[in-house]
């Protein structure tokens, strides 16, 4: 049948952007409620119709590009002028570029969990049960994981717009045109080109751009909410608590050499038992001091 | 060409990496192979078939079109991408190797002791499938030589598109006079920009791959030094206090 055809590059294509889904939508376990409304988003709305609808649109989009010139070449060179990128390749760019920063929050997830695995085996817990548990443990958008989230959704941001602005530079008006004139060589005047299905196209890039600017609403949503979440806890958490967490932090963050310097100055154990407030299975553990 | 097939294997290769490979091959399969899957291949799709020739003489665009693209830039990519991805499959052919070892020297072992709980013995054999292996020894040297093809290929290919296409941009209009063609012709290539940006997009997605394989390599260097160096009392006491600060934080 005449529409055998077609279906199969649309299978292969749809294949890669599954592999793709199946990529990004495993950082969904560590996203927020808005951030996985935004990949919803990005699939249903953007790559579905991409792959689609947009595809079969613009499939034509060369051969059905027609001078009113016999002359060799016209068609060829007039189309490169007014189309050097089709729609359809800079949003597959865009929907590329703007997914992977959330693959920052996947490789940060991974390195703790890498961490906290390498620590258990040393203190000799390593029990397979132990380490199911952190495989599968869900990390709290908190300190550092919490930097990563919102250095992955700036990046989102960035593309997002950059993307937009780039199409607004090379096709200034959001209309497809049904005719443009073009008087490049080899065209031997100046010709009238006709560029095929100007309103469906027309229709498709709207509704593109409104998807996009939907995206970044979202993304801004996001970034609020994560600054509203992290002020709230910042003033909710006791006075004596926050003093033990940032005395923590500061211990945490001495680099070997500083360390050394303190053991053989002695001095750790005493700063050691002024934070001990906690319970005293953290005492148990360092009970070599 | 079944991509995801690739990306399935590579995947399994994924364990033995540092983490710098895991990120090379992100990098690889969403900047790489998607963009080539998804959008290069409709670019260069009617190369052939839109490529004129300003005469009506038979045999001149084939002709014409020959002498100017030889290979075309998708053929090259999709063999570039085939050829940087194998050298994984070195380090994963070591591994199977270890282990294939180990598990004879298991059963070996459990064949010579005559009492031994063969419960005990098929533990160990699940452990072996599901370690991991340090980056050390025979090992190290592998992956070594697996980034070193992976940087020679890379390189190769990258020069050999430069050479044959003569630099990275694509002209709209190039002039032939081959035979059968009557005279010098125009000829003119088809969407010479979008394939232009799509050219100088993979060459830069190759420089920052073949960047990462050198971080790998100075990483692995890095890593061998620092073993060399037989651990002191002072670095044990070191990680232990490291350990237990670790522990007060998470607390």
């Amino acid at each position: 049948t005449p529409l055998a055809q077609p279906d199969e590059p649309d299978l292969e294509s749809k294949m890669n952007w599954g592999t793709f889904y199946a990529v990004i939508s495993g950082v969904n376990r560590h996203s927020t409620g808005i951030g996985r409304i935004w990949l919803s988003v990005i699939f249903i709305f953007r790559i579905l119709v991409l792959v689609v609808a947009a595809e079969s649109v613009w499939g034509d989009e060369k051969s059905g590009f027609t001078c009113n010139t016999q002359q060799p070449g016209c068609n060829s060179v007039c189309y490169d002028q007014f189309f050097p990128i089709s729609h359809i390749r800079l949003w597959a760019l865009q929907l590329i570029l703007v997914s992977t920063p959330a693959l920052l929050v996947a490789m940060h997830v991974a390195h703790r969990r890498h961490v906290d695995k390498k620590a258990l085996k040393r203190s000799g817990r390593g029990s397979p049960k132990e380490l199911e548990h952190i495989k599968n443990q869900k990390f709290q958008i908190t300190g550092a994981l919490w930097w990563t989230y919102m250095i992955s959704i700036i990046f989102r941001l960035i593309f997002e717009v950059a993307f937009l602005y780039v199409f607004y530079l090379i096709y200034p008006d959001f209309k497809m045109v049904r005719l443009v004139k073009c008087d490049s060589y080899p065209c031997p005047n100046t010709v009238d080109c006709f560029v095929s299905r100007p309103t469906e196209k027309t229709i498709f890039t709207v509704f593109m751009l409104t998807v996009s600017g939907v995206c970044v609403l979202l993304n801004l949503a996001e970034v609020a909410y994560l600054i509203a979440r992290a002020c709230k806890r910042c003033m909710s958490r006791p006075e004596d608590e926050a003093k033990a967490a940032w005395i923590t932090q500061r211990l945490s963050s001495y680099r070997q050499n500083e360390i050394n310097q303190l053991i053989a100055d002695h001095s750790l154990k005493s700063k050691l038992t002024v934070t001990k407030k906690s319970p005293t299975e953290q005492g148990e553990r360092c009970s070599a001091f | 060409m079944s991509w995801p097939a690739l990306y399935a294997q590579l995947l399994g290769t994924n364990r033995h990496s540092t983490s710098l490979g895991k990120v090379w091959l992100s990098v690889l399969f969403i900047f790489r192979v998607m963009v080539l899957v998804v959008a290069a291949e409709s670019v260069w799709g009617d190369e052939q078939s839109d490529f004129t020739c300003n005469t009506l003489q038979p045999g001149c665009e084939n002709v014409c079109y020959d002498q100017f693209f030889p290979v075309s830039h998708i053929r090259l990519w999709s063999l570039q991408l085939v050829f940087v991805s194998t050298p994984t499959l070195l380090v994963s052919m070591y591994v199977s190797y270890r282990n294939h070892c180990d598990k004879r020297r298991i059963l070996q072992s459990s064949g010579r002791a005559s009492v031994l709980n063969s419960k005990g013995q098929e533990e160990e054999l699940e452990t072996l499938k599901k370690r991991r292996l340090p980056i050390a020894g025979a090992l190290w040297w592998t992956y070594l030589c697996s980034l070193v093809f992976k940087m020679m290929f890379e390189g190769g290919f990258m020069y050999a598109l430069y050479v044959v296409y003569d630099g990275f941009q694509m002209p709209r209009l190039v002039q032939c006079d081959q035979w059968p063609c009557p005279n010098l012709v125009d000829c003119f290539v088809s969407r010479p920009t979008e394939k232009t940006v799509f050219t100088v997009f993979m060459a830069t997605a190759s420089s920052i791959c073949m960047v990462l394989n050198l971080a790998e390599l100075a990483y692995l260097v890095a890593k061998a030094l620092n073993r060399m160096q037989p651990p002191t009392n002072q670095m044990k006491i070191n990680s232990f206090v490291y350990f237990c600060l670790i522990n007060r934080g998470k607390n």
